[in-house]
């Protein structure tokens, strides 16, 4: 279970949110510049909030009033960015792997073979990110993140720089790594079709602050797109 | 005509090894120096950023003045160097390497700067979510990216260092064998009569050292270059 409470200004803009996710798959849900990329850069440990605290089940990420700010790279979150962002010099069986090497995990074949063959990218391995499609390189990033066994992945609007066929694409294995990676998710979208698909708990971001959380119910409400 | 005489030969041999002395020491720290300026704000770092470029604006003879006084053998840091480890500059080649190095720095340290900002900082972000350290985000990422500009610094860096004069002959002076490099040697033959032909095999030389090296790092920044977005 994931608990958030944070405060940041960024410039003019304010961002004051607070929710808690019970494990699955929980969606944020707001208009683009609603601040949902902060809020998981802040879980993630990429931005430093003003104020407030974060913890992942019983341990705390980051709490200003304790002076706790677990650094990014020891907080075992992975992270699918919009963009892909995987590493151009690496191949992608590189790329696959730089999690495991950097967090000093033990080779666990069975679950390279698991991953590759639940996102289909076992024919990709020996190429570069240069050379692939925004799909592949969207499900090479899936498996990036997954590969260094996190304790949550957050996924930022990862089928936003795809068109509509690629998204069609993509979604099944998004579904199939919800029902089998185990991992709890935090899905960011501005497109209610997709959260509808994939997560099964709502907040709804607006203005930098949580406006509504609950159900899947929360899609539908006027001036959701 | 191309039979370059032993002396030749010498100055020759003893320009390409002081270049490439220059170039390699001076990397790490021009590495270390190029972060620092691309990616930190520190107290000082308008200072830093002038003494790396002094070299380049100031007379090479000052430089080269400046070395004398502070890297000789009585100068303070050429005193201790020598007390301590046995290290003398003057008047030797490893001093006209150093004086190589200083005059190349500015140039291997804006090559090296200008990759560093390029690079997306999103893929350090990255490869942080993904269990990396400062260090290793340095390491595996944040250089291995940059290699394209380190390579053209470093050719700089050499070029430069193969060409230098006044700063060089001003600290370490114009010894046959010692610290007499190409320019240095090219220099002396057109001081005296007949010396014509061999400042011209040696002038052709330096022609044919600096042509490979800028076709070695057109080759090499390709071929990085192409790594990141073929195969």
């Amino acid at each position: 279970m994931l608990a958030v409470d944070v405060e940041k200004r960024l410039g003019e803009f304010q961002i004051a949110a607070k929710f808690e996710t019970t494990g699955g798959a929980a969606a944020l849900f707001g208009a683009s510049g609603a601040g949902k990329t902060s809020i998981v850069n802040m879980i993630a440990g990429l931005v430093t909030p003003d104020r407030g605290r974060i913890a992942l089940d019983d341990n705390v990420l980051f709490d200003s009033a304790a002076r706790v700010n677990v650094p990014a790279h020891r907080r075992r979150i992975g992270y699918v960015f919009q963009e892909g962002r995987l590493f151009p010099h690496l191949t992608v069986a590189q790329n696959l792997d730089y999690g495991r090497w950097m967090s000093g995990l033990p080779p666990d074949p069975a679950e390279h073979e698991r991953i590759v063959s639940l996102l289909d990218i076992g024919a990709l391995l020996p190429r570069r990110p240069g050379r692939l499609s925004g799909g592949e390189r969207q499900r090479v990033a899936f498996g990036r993140a997954l590969l260094m066994k996190p304790r949550l992945l957050l996924l930022d609007e990862p089928l936003a720089s795809l068109d509509r066929p690629r998204k069609l694409e993509i979604l099944p294995y998004l579904a199939r790594l919800r029902d089998e990676a185990e991992v709890p998710m935090i899905y960011v979208s501005h497109q209610a079709g997709e959260i509808l698909r994939l997560a099964s708990q709502v907040i709804r971001i607006e203005d930098g602050r949580v406006q509504a959380a609950g159900g899947l119910e929360l899609l539908d409400v006027d001036g959701a797109h | 005509m191309f039979d370059l005489t032993p002396e030749e030969w010498t100055a020759v041999q003893l320009s390409l090894r002081i270049a490439l002395v220059a170039t390699l020491v001076t990397l790490p720290f021009g590495i270390a120096v190029a972060w620092l300026l691309a990616r930190k704000n520190f107290w000082g770092k308008a200072l830093l950023d002038g003494l790396v470029h002094l070299p380049l604006v100031l007379p090479p003879v000052v430089t080269g003045y400046l070395l004398l006084i502070w890297f000789g053998r009585k100068g303070p840091i050429g005193a201790f160097l020598d007390d301590y480890f046995g290290i003398v500059f003057s008047f030797r080649w490893t001093g006209a390497a150093l004086a190589c190095g200083v005059m190349a720095f500015p140039l291997l340290v804006r090559a090296i700067r200008l990759s560093f900002e390029a690079i997306d900082r999103r893929l350090e972000d990255a490869a942080s979510t993904l269990g990396a350290n400062g260090f290793w985000v340095f390491l595996t990422v944040t250089l291995p990216l940059a290699l394209p500009g380190v390579i053209a610094g470093m050719v700089l860096s050499f070029a430069k260092a193969l060409g230098e004069f006044g700063a060089t002959i001003t600290f370490v002076s114009n010894i046959p064998g010692e610290t007499q490099t190409i320019s240095a040697a090219i220099y002396t033959l057109t001081q005296v009569p007949g010396g014509d032909a061999a400042a011209l095999r040696l002038v052709v030389v330096a022609i044919a050292i600096a042509l490979v090296a800028l076709i070695a790092s057109e080759w090499f920044a390709r071929r990085a270059g192409t790594r990141y977005h073929g195969e």
